[in-house]
């Protein structure tokens, strides 16, 4: 896997299409156990160009409303890592582009163990994982394991984020950086996308890897302001709360993920200077 | 005696002046909480050692806590049990019942001089709630309270003291609608209004440097009791003994004697309806490494890493994770961490009552049920110091209606 990281690929192929990245997140197991992979291929369908797979822990202190009572249905339901690694490994059967990268939480993780965690992620074709609640000072144990088998560790970014250690984040940062769009939980109503711009630029100088965007974009029009100065964006709770009210999630989840890649690829469009 | 407030012992990987003992603590949060953490650490540094800031801190110990707490030998209590002599240092006398108001006055000193205009808490019974909606209210400040659902129902009059004293309380309704789901709730609130918002953690977990800062302004109760044995006994006692939830009492007595080779100390854990049923929160004594709130420390999960549900008759010990320092202190043998039952708690509370004249608070009667175990193994003439860490008052409730009373 090492030098054909498909994290790192699909950006390639991005930017030199000049488009930007669309990264759906589901939790992995609501609405429906069932229907995970056909799930992750429908958003693939719709659009997605990376898909980020919350693994549900029962105390996500980084999360809003809509994921912690996503988690919360998932756990109730059975879910647990194994369970998501096997979903992955049988996405991969259908599908060998499309990154996955692992959200979640670090007790579950060390619960695992690191070392067959990482083996585990690369065996069943993950290709990066997020843990929300290990910053990089607490990172080393599993960033080592992670590297041993291509998984990047994806770090997170926020705006409270300054000075030296920003330089830090940015020189550690693999697959691409996940910055963090307010100082709040996921799923609430703080988004600006003007404010961002300065911030996404300052660190898009320091960064030699992508730069993704995510809390708080609900709709196309969030996705494509935030888009012009990022090269990915994240759209978690409001998909979520969508699957959870629809009655055929894995359509729902299509038809939510549309308008957003469209909105997505009409800037990008424009600004190629192609016509809408 | 208490010119040194805080005086932290600064014996190497118990410090946690680096954030770990041993290979736990740290500062396991969300990136957002990373610059926060940062800042109300190097606020403690400089005012830690601010002579002006102890003076106040020292003044306001004395005259609005009422320290120093009393050292009362409970002869009675000793006599009838048999075995060694009991000690009871009396953090029940404290202002507001407990032992909490010397970390929730310390903190709140701390908050006003970082400029932050907002406290924010979260409570499992409400004793740390009532601390600090206590100090928010004397120093002006807006206070919200977290506290789980479940407990808001269980604790009905904490609920109301808070509500008299200026604080909003928020029921929680998320995960099992309790003490761990607060922390959530507060950490939250607090990554959402870091700028103006102190979050003031009423336990030694939580990610560094909380687990410092909660120890170091209840270490005057181990040095004021290490003070009074001397004093009064010229010796030092053979053994502490103090119950533990998340663990502040108990590291706030045990660190003045941690350097005490001769010393045992001995901290009780709640093993609720028995260690055998899983109805329990003694984490230390039967749970795992693992990764809560914010530290690496013992915790009560899951093979698949969830964290449990606990039980305990005590809403206090009710709590699936601990204190790093405690899960450090147990690896390196310094203390040793048992289980007592909600029936052996009950037991010694009613023991003490009858004996002493006391009412404790359930969480403290661990410790009492734990110190009359020991006390039987051992001579006459040996001492044993207990934290009785807080008052009974609140627990009045929940033992009449074991009783099938309703009062």
């Amino acid at each position: 896997m090492k030098g054909d990281q498909r994290i790192d690929r699909r950006f390639a192929e991005l930017a030199a299409a000049g488009r930007k990245a669309l990264i759906p997140f589901v939790t992995a197991g609501d609405p429906d156990p069932e229907q995970v992979v056909p799930l992750l291929h429908a958003l693939v369908g719709a659009g997605a160009d990376l898909i980020e797979l919350g693994v549900p822990f029962s105390d996500p202190m980084a999360d809003g409303p809509v994921i912690q009572r996503s988690s919360e249905r998932a756990l109730a339901r059975g879910v647990n890592l194994a369970q998501v690694l096997e979903w992955v490994r049988v996405f991969r059967e259908g599908d060998q582009e499309t990154p996955i990268v692992l959200m979640g939480y670090l007790n579950p993780v060390e619960c695992f163990g690191a070392a067959r965690f990482a083996r585990a992620c690369a065996s069943a074709g993950v290709d990066g994982v997020l843990l929300v609640d290990c910053p990089l000072e607490e990172s080393a144990p599993y960033r080592s394991a992670l590297d041993a088998v291509g998984v990047h560790q994806i770090l997170l970014a926020a705006p409270t984020t300054r000075g030296a250690r920003r330089e830090a984040l940015a020189r550690a940062a693999r697959g691409f950086l996940y910055y963090v769009a307010f100082a709040g939980v996921t799923g609430a109503d703080r988004l600006d996308p003007v404010a961002l711009a300065e911030e996404l630029a300052d660190w898009r100088r320091l960064l030699a890897v992508p730069l993704a965007v995510g809390f708080g974009i609900k709709t196309a029009g969030d996705a494509a302001a935030v888009a012009a100065h990022a090269d990915a964006v994240v759209v978690g709770s409001a998909l979520v709360e969508t699957l959870s009210r629809a009655d055929e999630p894995v359509a729902a989840a299509a038809a939510f993920l549309r308008p957003l890649r469209a909105a997505l690829d009409a800037r990008s469009d424009a600004a190629a200077g192609l016509p809408a | 005696m208490s010119t040194q407030v805080l005086a932290p012992e600064r014996a190497e990987s118990t410090s946690g002046e680096s954030g770990r003992f041993g290979p736990y603590g740290g500062r396991y949060v969300a990136e957002t909480l990373i610059a926060p953490l940062e800042e109300l650490w190097e606020a403690y540094l400089r005012f830690r050692d601010d002579p002006s800031f102890r003076a106040e801190l020292e003044r306001d110990l004395a005259d609005y806590v009422g320290r120093p707490s009393p050292l009362y030998h409970a002869e009675r209590l000793s006599r009838e049990n048999g075995g060694a002599q009991i000690l009871l240092k009396r953090e029940d006398l404290n202002h507001t019942g407990a032992h909490k108001i010397n970390n929730t006055v310390g903190q709140a000193l701390l908050a006003k001089r970082m400029g932050k205009r907002r406290i924010i808490a979260e409570t499992g019974a409400g004793q740390h709630g009532v601390a600090t909606a206590t100090v928010a209210a004397r120093l002006g400040l807006r206070c919200v309270v977290y506290m789980g659902a479940l407990d808001v129902e269980r604790q009905k009059p904490n609920v109301y003291r808070m509500r008299l004293l200026g604080a909003e309380v928020v029921p929680v309704e998320s995960g099992s609608k309790t003490l761990k789901d607060a922390l959530n709730e507060a950490l939250r609130d607090w990554v959402s209004n870091v700028s103006d918002t102190f979050y003031l953690i009423g336990t030694v977990a939580g990610p560094h440097p909380y687990p410092t800062i909660v120890r170091d302004f209840n270490a005057v109760i181990g040095r004021e009791a290490r003070a009074q044995m001397l004093a009064r006994f010229q010796r030092l006692p053979d053994a502490v003994v103090a119950c533990v939830g998340g663990g502040s009492n108990a590291i706030g007595i045990f660190h003045a004697f941690l350097a005490d080779e001769g010393v045992a100390l001995y901290g009780a854990e709640a093993a609720g309806e028995g260690l055998s049923t899983g109805r329990h929160a003694a984490s230390l004594v039967a749970g795992r490494p693992g990764v809560l709130h914010g530290a690496m420390s013992y915790l009560l999960c899951d093979e698949d890493g969830q964290v449990k549900e606990t039980h305990s008759i005590s809403a206090g010990l009710d709590y699936p994770g601990v204190g790093p320092e405690h899960a450090w202190l147990k690896d390196s043998g310094r203390a040793q961490y048992l289980g007592v039952s909600d029936e052996e708690a009950l037991e010694a509370f009613h023991r003490l009552a009858r004996t002493e004249g006391i009412l404790a608070a359930l969480e403290s009667s661990h410790a009492v049920a734990l110190a009359l175990r020991l006390a039987r193994e051992l001579p006459r003439d040996a001492m044993i110091l207990v934290n009785l860490s807080g008052r009974g008052d609140k627990d009045v409730n929940t033992i009449a209606r074991l009783e099938g009373l309703v009062l």
